[in-house]
């Protein structure tokens, strides 16, 4: 039998052919980056590689670093290694990896989501031998709706607040869901205001020729008026702040995946939750995994044992890798179900 | 059915309180009285006799999807409530019912009682498929008798009684009614639960209590008692008793005992219904039921076994004798007396009662002291007197409904617990707001002293809350970090963290491997400070049982 491509070392998943990891956790001379959120792009490598669009995000998160970029499709050869990036459809440069050694593909899609959100390239199915995947709402209960409904519930539910003169707070994630968020808002509302942990990515986003509509940082609305009848895009982390005092009479809002249990929306008292995600439903992930003809599938974060113990059932060879995917960040949807604050 | 899971989505979609209030008074401005009975009644916590098993809702799952059950299983344990993940599972369908609350209730769901149980869950399912995805949830949560939506009983009060303007006391009264009793509500139970006062119907010729007003924790310390509560001499302080909180009714020759949970409990304690003989009509007392031996009051645990036992026998009614405290009266010659003062309604009980004397009725007796200093002294003879504290009424108050803080406040000012440090080794998931966190606990202690070689960890007590919500990811995320392994909901965990535990009472126990029982226990802190070594042990534990 002959080694497997990628196994997992205690740095995070690493490509023995090619002598390089992917998102590992721990600094190593090289790295492949999927995507820019904190549990997957980590401080302290010497040589980065991620996709192109990915670029300016990184360089925001991470700092100076040493990283090359590549554009989706491209192909890359190292030690007898072939290379290249797909769309994943997660954020913002986010990638999947394929990696192609002595006949045998393998692929790494880091986070993703199917359903096209037309701000984020559309995830593409690779064919592959092997599909190492997330499993975030890897349970039948978490089930999207598709972006039309949730985009129309969140203008309802402004439109509402704004003729009763209450200012909509919509808590989400910086990176990559207020960005979506603001591609879906209806503008004729009201204005739109990004705290200042979103602007400076919104900025990147519209630097990569992404168009998203006018954003007001809250101290340039002068007028009460004006700001009763605003949005305001935050983070999770801003609730319960004083930031938020300056807004008197609002509602409050989360858009999340999380969302579809009403638990979790309980537990942070806030009056609405718009179930919305970046990451694949139950359904979604299943699809994504037929589509790429593998036979073997590795399981990486999420519900990770139950998923993997549904794919041996349904005839896929399943196992899971242990790694620090989705474990204490505070800008990604974050899969496992105890981090519902981040 | 539309428009009763509209309200709920309504009521669900917002923490105000105003907005809800409203959304419950566009609602029953709206809907036939018959369906506003029935909203009522599951909006007040009323609870329809169980209508199927809960084998039958998990067989929904397995008739309609493909799921195997185990994964039904792991879904449940993440959401944490059936009724919700069965909605979250079952084939998305519209809406396709006409049908109102009541024509719902009548036509579809309480026939369930009588299809024998093998076409149960096949005519459950082609019910839900005739209800969208929020519909499927509420026709579920009315199934599994579990309907609370985040209103609490008193905020229907409150809508009730502004859309009928009558007094929302009179509302609290009647609603005890409709929600209480085992029968199915009728139009006619809500127009009489919203009619005007006239005199024939204000003064109550059932048995029905008052709404139990309640007393909150106090939040001051003794220096501070002076400036926020003004002179000690205006509030009538009394002693904590440590029993079960009832209401005596005595209408029309007949006598009910009444606790707190609205429960009617008149057979446990034929003592006090004898009472019937010498209370005259028109009367209700409030107060507390005691096991009452040597002159002094008894654990609560001796009363539980009044509570737990199938048959009273005599041997039990003359070891454990029970009396009843009384502290308010609430009802007098047929006269609500919630609007008088506290002091007039305890110059009535006593003039009563010191006149005419009834066995088995004690009037807990008034703590005359000049100072809080001298309060706080009191306060520290409580555990030897058997009692939890005192509580402070404000002479010139009046008799709120729940947790009012409108008409007067009651103030508990309790003893500090026991304390004890002790390991944690088991843990659970909560249910439903907390499912998706570990925030069940079960607590250890030491069974042998330091200097022993081989001492085990002998489990003690199980604490749900005291961490704050912060304090409770941490420990969930180190609970996963230090699984040993799993058992069902059970996760056993390599010891390593210890906890200040405090409850109130302790007594022996054959029930519990450590032999002895805690009451109230709860997390006070978590002693990061200490190790596992230096837990307490057993022996500490029963130094604090009575002697």
């Amino acid at each position: 039998m002959r080694a497997d491509i990628i196994e997992l070392r205690p740095e995070g998943l690493y490509c023995t052919a090619g002598d390089f990891y992917i998102d590992p956790w721990q600094p190593v001379p090289m790295a492949i980056i999927t995507h820019a959120h904190s549990d997957h792009a980590r401080r302290g490598c010497e040589k980065y590689l991620s996709n192109t669009l990915a670029k300016n995000v990184l360089y925001k998160r991470l700092g100076n670093i040493t990283l090359q970029t590549i554009d989706y499709g491209e192909i890359i050869r190292h030690r007898g290694v072939r290379v290249s990036l797909y769309p994943a459809g997660h954020i913002l440069g986010s990638a999947q990896v394929k990696i192609e050694y002595r006949g045998e593909t393998w692929v790494v899609s880091g986070d993703y989501k199917v359903e096209n959100d037309n701000i984020h390239q559309s995830f593409e199915p690779i064919q592959c031998d092997t599909f190492i995947t997330e499993s975030t709402f890897g349970l039948p209960i978490y089930r999207w709706q598709p972006q039309s409904v949730i985009q129309a519930q969140i203008n309802n539910w402004w439109k509402d607040n704004a003729s009763q003169n209450r200012t909509s707070i919509l808590f989400c994630y910086a990176l990559g869901k207020a960005q979506r968020l603001l591609s879906l808002l209806d503008c004729s509302i009201g204005p739109i205001v990004a705290h200042g942990a979103i602007e400076p990515i919104n900025q990147i986003y519209r630097e990569t020729g992404v168009a998203l509509p006018q954003t007001y940082m809250v101290t340039q609305i002068t007028d009460k008026v004006a700001l009763e009848k605003a949005l305001v895009l935050a983070p999770p982390s801003a609730s319960r702040t004083n930031w938020l005092k300056r807004f008197g009479h609002f509602s409050d809002a989360f858009a999340s995946g999380w969302m579809q249990i009403r638990g979790r929306r309980r537990i942070k008292s806030i009056d609405r939750g718009f179930v919305l995600s970046d990451h694949a439903d139950w359904a979604g992930l299943l699809s994504a995994i037929r589509e790429t003809n593998a036979d073997r599938i590795i399981v990486t974060h999420g519900y990770s044992e139950i998923f993997a113990r549904y794919l041996n059932e349904q005839g896929f060879d399943a196992q899971t890798f242990s790694t620090k995917f989705g474990e204490n960040h505070e800008n990604d949807d974050s899969p496992l179900d105890h981090s519902i604050e981040t | 059915m539309r428009e009763f899971v509209e309200l709920y989505m309504q009521l669900d979609s917002t923490t105000s309180i105003l907005a809800k209030e409203r959304a419950l008074r566009i609602y029953f401005s709206t809907a036939s009285p018959a369906d506003s009975a029935w909203a009522t009644y599951f909006l007040a916590g009323g609870n329809p006799k169980r209508l199927v098993k809960t084998s039958i809702l998990r067989k929904l799952v397995n008739l309609s999807t493909t799921l195997p059950s185990w994964l039904f299983e792991e879904s449940y344990e993440s959401v944490g409530d059936l009724a919700e993940t069965i909605a979250l599972l079952l084939p998305l369908t519209p809406m396709g019912t006409t049908d109102s609350l009541h024509e719902w209730m009548k036509n579809s769901l309480l026939p369930l009682r009588v299809i024998p149980s093998e076409h149960q869950a096949e005519y459950l399912l082609s019910l839900l498929q005739k209800l969208d995805s929020t519909g499927k949830f509420v026709c579920l949560k009315i199934i599994t008798g579990s309907f609370r939506v985040g209103v609490s009983r008193l905020t229907v009060i409150k809508a009730l009684a502004a859309l009928a303007e009558i007094d929302e006391k009179i509302v609290a009264q009647r609603i005890v009614g409709l929600v209480g009793i085992n029968h199915i509500p009728t139009a006619n139970d809500f127009l009489t639960l919203i009619q005007p006062i006239d005199a024939t119907n204000n003064i109550n010729q059932t048995g029905l209590p008052f709404p139990f007003f309640l007393a909150h924790t106090i939040p001051y310390d003794v220096s501070e008692m002076p400036e926020q509560l003004g002179l000690s001499q205006d509030w009538i302080t009394e002693w904590k008793w440590d029993g079960i909180r009832a209401q005596i009714v005595k209408r029309g020759g007949e006598i009910w005992i009444w606790s707190r949970g609205e429960e009617l409990i008149t057979e446990r304690f034929p003592e006090i219904a004898n009472m019937r003989e010498h209370l005259p009509d028109g009367a209700v007392l409030d107060g507390e039921l005691v096991v009452w031996s040597n002159d002094k009051p008894q654990s609560f645990a001796m009363l539980q076994q009044r509570i737990g036992r199938l048959k009273l026998t005599s041997k039990l009614l003359k070891e454990v004798p029970v009396i009843f405290i009384a502290y308010d009266i609430l009802e007098w010659q047929g006269l609500d007396l919630r609007q008088e003062t506290l002091l007039k309604r305890k110059d009535l009980l006593n003039g009563f009662i010191n006149a005419n004397p009834i066995p088995g009725l004690k009037i807990s007796p008034i703590l005359f002291a000049d100072s809080w200093q001298k309060l706080s002294e009191y306060r520290g003879e409580s555990r030897q007197r058997g009692v939890e504290g005192l509580i402070l009424k404000h002479k010139f108050s009046q008799y709120g409904i729940g947790r009012t803080k409108e008409v007067g406040i009651w103030w508990k000012w309790k003893i500090d617990p026991f304390t004890i440090d002790a390991v944690l080794i088991y843990a659970q998931r909560g249910h439903g707001r907390r499912a998706s966190l570990y925030t069940d606990f079960t607590f250890a202690l030491w069974d042998k002293p330091k200097s022993e070689p081989d001492r085990k960890l002998l489990p003690f007590a199980k604490a749900y809350s005291g961490l704050t919500d912060a304090e409770l990811r941490e420990a969930d995320q180190l609970i996963r970090k230090s699984t040993l392994e799993r058992f069902g909901p059970v996760t056993t965990l390599e010891p390593t963290q210890v906890f200040e535990i405090g409850f109130e009472g302790i007594a022996r126990s054959k029930r519990h491997k450590s032999g002895i029982s805690v009451r109230f226990p709860r997390i006070l802190r978590w002693r990061k400070d200490k190790s596992i070594y230096e837990a307490n042990t057993l022996m500490d534990l029963q130094s604090f049982l009575p002697h």
